[in-house]
């Protein structure tokens, strides 16, 4: 396997404006942020962000076809070589999750400033979009390094950026969710830091790829163990795997419609892929599943996930706090792949990370779409919406069967490949338990239909379809769960030959 | 036909329907009601004939089909026709035409509202019919049995009244959860034994060779097996079978062709298509796989039957036997000999023309006289002759009674049974004919010998016209089914592993 790998080291050759491509995908966003407040006038400066995010989309998707052969793009900046400097790392990993991230931001900030002026103060859009830039940057920031201290630096960028965007929404409560959400967010951090305190003490090295070998030697320390329950829970609190997820359901519900859809497509997304790249990246297989068997502790957490998840969305009475929770049940399943411990298992999972991502991207979208013209997500709003707002409540539909699974979308592909991967380790049991919990997907799917469609409206004020600026972003997501249901050729590939690379770790990768 | 003329054919036939259903919610908002209904039935007319024009390739052992792209690599969707499919294709798509006509007759003459929803529903679930009855696959399959699934709702709930809701509720909670928990459950456990999901064989007198043939066995062989059965909550096999007399919330066209034919038979056919195609009848044959599919099917039959005999209700009365001749197809297919798999196939035609005009006779009853319970007809065969005389031949049908089209596909159940040495099993299937006749033969002594209610005239008080002719229609296809069973036999012959012409 390591000999298939080339290794483009940007530094060492002639740099072509191509080869500075993984440094823009970080800076781009990152200058834009201040610049937003030289430009302060609305209209412009959402112009600009839209312009930038979609730069940002045209970066990741070059840097993706460049490492799409196994290639590995090394970029040190300053040119300083490793362990001195700081080194971004793409290897296709993170570079399909880099599009993930950048296509979701690319079409909902596009949708963005309608939804800003409704709940943001006019004249203050600015910090808004500078916010929501630096959000950004930080995830992008997550993803593409190649250095552990780094990778902390940027989770607390997007961190931060984000409790501002939450803190933004309609109701007063959503200072209480950006306030809880800042607390957990900020142990988890410290989690991460911690863990990689420990293991900069053991190693002497922040550079991924020279912290992974060193490990090796010492992976049997008591030291090493700690550092690797911190990092774990630290990124678990990130990602909200089961019994860490408090803060997401009311993070999600409370901040404005576009923030949520923006976050919720995203930020669990970037922890997910952080998850693996610590776990099999730089700790190994080896250690991970043969020495701790961390397999065992997150196979019944991810599925406790999938049911208290789905079981609790089934309950709630507001469109986004049923979306919030079901994002809950959807992280279960793609912890479910890592727990497998197979390349099958985790390439289901980075399917899932790309589906889920379009879907609840696009589901978010529709309760943006309903808070425009409603003024409110509650499910008593939304009946007999169908016939009032047609076009939205397809895109709902759409998504809504990609989210339960059903053929032809974007679920059935994360749902075939998962439960796949779960009988080819003969966990039949678990196979089973996938489904019982798609089921319960069903149920609080079709209730929304029923009000949606079946039900008469409690008002006869008229009700106009959602602007045409917030039906494009919505039904390029909702047709990308159904695109890439039907021709999941590129997902499907991209996933595991990602997978495959991370099974062989950044210290066999080399370089 | 060239194979690409049958491919379009093919592929017409599931796409008309769609053109059908866009075409009534065209016509149904901006047309008038006759025009809409011309449209329905054109559309009939011209997916019927695209059915019919494969069956002579499909005779001469042609196999035609169409791959769609892949869902993910290796995971193709497709169709290809098969005697099987095609037979269901045949009764689905013909006899929409009939209920369509009799559909409006029924709902013109009891003022329904939302009748374009209606008959634009209708087309849909056709169009996944079909598209079931092609699949060339098991994920093609469960994709278009899905659709079905969730086409149907509106029609089950179209009264719109609390209990037409809940009965809906149930119908999509059953239907759903079986099909996601075990039936997807079932095809992706299939995936991970065989690459390949596809139904082929069954051409040169040799039946299908089965796709998990030698590759599962033993315990897990019959567990995957009652995965599929199960999985399968069309086919209503108990403990799954409640769906169906909640369904009969619906308006009676709806039963008629949804409830007795298209969608419970989408089940039966699945099952049967599961057996021959995917397992293979040599294999459920071998060490007793089938066993327990066996008995559940006969406990079905059984407890089905005893109880339609103590409702009241027509159309309850009805959906149980429904359930019980359900339940002949699966155990057909489980007591896996050539004879027993060719007599459930051929139930699938047969039940299909007697239940439907069962149905048929109920609705003319309900629009007619407002009339829901078995014991207030007494006396009615004199007001409506015709409609009660349809009603008995289906009947005697049902029952298995020469010279109408069900005696043949009782005869090759039992000669299948006894073919296995299952012994017991045929005389289910004679236990079972006699409480039909004690279930249905009632409603004729009732309707024909009692005497009317005091102060009620016997004039004439048929049903109109619309809804006449296709009761007696169907009436006389189970009468033309006995004499043609001979054909019926030569389609399915390949796949059952029996030679051409070698039946009736």
């Amino acid at each position: 396997m390591t000999d298939a790998v080339t290794v483009h080291h940007a530094a060492t050759e002639a740099l072509s404006f191509r080869d500075h491509l993984p440094a823009l995908q970080v800076l781009l966003p990152l200058m834009g942020a201040p610049l937003c407040f030289l430009l302060r006038k609305a209209a412009l400066v959402s112009f600009f962000t839209v312009a930038i995010s979609f730069a940002c989309l045209a970066i990741s998707l070059t840097l993706l076809g460049q490492t799409m052969g196994g290639e590995i793009l090394i970029y040190e900046f300053g040119s300083w070589p490793r362990p001195f400097g700081i080194e971004y790392r793409v290897d296709i990993t993170n570079s399909f999750v880099l599009v993930v991230i950048s296509l979701v931001a690319a079409v909902v900030f596009a949708a963005g400033p309608g939804q800003a002026r409704r709940s943001i103060p006019v004249g203050r859009e600015y910090l808004f979009y500078s916010a929501a830039l630096l959000c950004l940057t930080g995830l992008l920031g997550v993803t593409i390094t190649g250095d552990v201290f780094n990778v902390f630096v940027f989770m607390e960028i997007s961190s931060l950026s984000s409790y501002i965007l939450i803190a933004l929404g309609r109701e007063r409560r959503a200072l209480m969710a950006a306030f809880t959400y800042l607390i957990m967010g900020t142990i988890g951090a410290t989690f991460l830091l911690i863990g990689i305190g420990l293991m900069y003490q053991m190693t002497g090295t922040l550079n991924m790829v020279d912290m992974a070998v060193r490990l090796q030697a010492v992976s049997d320390t008591r030291t090493i163990l700690v550092a690797v329950a911190f990092v774990i829970v630290g990124i678990s609190t990130k990602l909200a795997v089961f019994p860490l997820h408090q803060w997401l359901p009311n993070a999600y519900s409370e901040a404005p419609p576009i923030v949520s859809a923006f976050l919720a497509a995203t930020a669990t997304k970037v922890a997910y892929y952080l998850l693996l790249r610590f776990t099999l990246g730089l700790f190994g297989a080896a250690l991970i599943f043969d020495q701790i068997g961390i397999d065992i502790l997150l196979m019944p957490l991810s599925v406790l996930a999938m049911f208290v998840g789905s079981i609790a969305a089934i309950y709630q009475t507001d469109f986004k706090r049923i979306l919030a929770y079901s994002s809950i049940a959807q992280i279960g399943y793609m912890t479910l792949g890592l727990s497998l411990a197979t390349e099958a298992g985790v390439a289901a999972g980075l399917i899932h990370l790309f589906n889920h991502a379009l879907m609840k991207g696009a589901l978010f979208m529709v309760a943006a779409c309903v808070m425009w013209r409603m003024g409110s997500t509650h499910i008593d709003v939304m009946r007999g919406l169908g016939q009032r707002m047609p076009i939205t409540m397809a895109a709902f539909v759409a998504a809504g069967l990609a989210l339960v699974g059903v053929p032809g979308t974007a679920g059935f592909v994360s749902k075939w490949a998962l439960v796949t991967a779960a009988l080819e380790n003969e966990a039949f049991f678990i196979a089973f338990l996938i489904m019982a919990s798609s089921v319960l997907a069903v149920v609080y799917i079709w209730r929304l239909v029923e009000i949606v469609y079946f039900s008469e409206p409690e008002t006869d004020f008229e009700v106009k379809e959602a602007p045409l600026r917030m039906l494009i972003p919505t039904w390029t997501l909702a047709g990308m769960t159904i695109w890439f249901g039907l021709f999941s050729g590129f997902s499907v590939e991209v996933a595991e030959a990602a997978a495959k690379q991370l099974f062989v770790g950044l210290a066999g990768a080399g370089a | 036909m060239t194979p690409d003329a049958q491919a379009t054919a093919l592929v017409s036939a599931i796409l008309l329907p769609l053109l059908g259903a866009f075409g009534v919610q065209i016509l149904g908002r901006f047309g008038n009601d006759n025009a809409r209904d011309a449209w329905t039935i054109l559309i009939g007319l011209a997916t019927f004939s695209r059915v019919a024009s494969l069956i002579e390739p499909v005779m001469a052992g042609a196999r035609p089909a169409l791959a769609l792209p892949e869902l993910m690599p290796g995971l193709g969707l497709g169709f290809e026709v098969e005697p099987l499919g095609l037979l269901f294709a045949l009764v689905a798509s013909g006899l929409w035409i009939l209920t369509s006509l009799y559909g409006f007759g029924y709902m013109r003459g009891h003022y329904e509202k939302n009748q374009t929803r209606f008959f634009t529903c209708f087309a849909l679930a056709i169009s996944a019919a079909l598209g079931i009855a092609f699949a060339g696959d098991l994920v093609t399959l469960f994709l278009f049995y899905e659709i079905l699934t969730f086409s149907t709702f509106p029609l089950v709930t179209h009264a719109g009244t609390e209990a037409a809701v809940k009965a809906g509720r149930l119908y999509l909670g059953i239907l759903v959860s079986t099909s996601v928990l075990f039936l997807l459950l079932a095809i992706l456990w299939t995936s991970t034994l065989s690459d390949d999901l596809g139904f082929h064989g069954g051409i040169n007198g040799a039946a299908p060779a089965g796709l998990l043939d030698g590759k599962i066995e033993g315990h897990a062989a019959a567990l995957l097996l009652m995965l599929f059965a199960y999985g399968l909550g069309k086919a209503a096999l108990m403990p799954f079978h409640r769906w169906l007399p909640a369904a009969m919330v619906a308006p009676t066209p709806v039963s008629a062709l949804l409830h007795a034919v298209a969608v419970v038979k989408a089940g039966v056919f699945t099952v049967l298509k599961i057996a021959i195609y995917v397992f293979g009848i040599d294999m459920l044959a071998k060490d007793g796989l089938s066993d327990i599919l066996m008995w559940v099917a006969a406990i079905t039959i059984f407890a089905a039957s005893i109880r339609a005999l103590s409702l009241d209700n027509l159309k309850a009365r009805l959906a149980y036997s429904t359930i019980s001749q359900l339940s002949y197809i699966v155990l057909g297919a489980a007591l896996a000999t050539s004879a027993a798999a060719m007599g459930a196939g051929m139930h699938i035609l047969m039940h299909a023309l007697g239940k439907i005009t069962l149905f048929f006779v109920a609705g003319a009853i309900y629009v007619v006289s407002h009339k829901t319970a078995v014991s207030e007809l007494n006396g009615l065969g004199r007001k409506m002759p015709f409609t009660f005389g349809a009603f008995c031949i289906a009947s005697f049908s049902i029952i298995g009674l020469p010279p109408l089209g069900g005696a043949w596909s009782k005869w090759f159940l039992v000669t299948g049974a006894v073919d296995a040495g299952e012994l017991g099993m045929a005389a289910i299937f004679m236990l079972s004919s006699l409480l039909s006749i004690g279930y249905l033969m009632p409603i004729v002594v009732r309707a024909f010998f009692r005497p009317l209610p005091d102060g009620v005239d016997d004039s004439r008080e048929e049903a109109p016209l619309l809804m006449l002719l296709p009761i007696c229609t169907t009436a006389l296809l189970c009468f033309v089914t006995f004499v043609y069973a001979g054909s019926v036999y030569d389609l399915l012959a390949p796949v059952m592993g029996l030679a051409v012409g070698s039946g009736s």
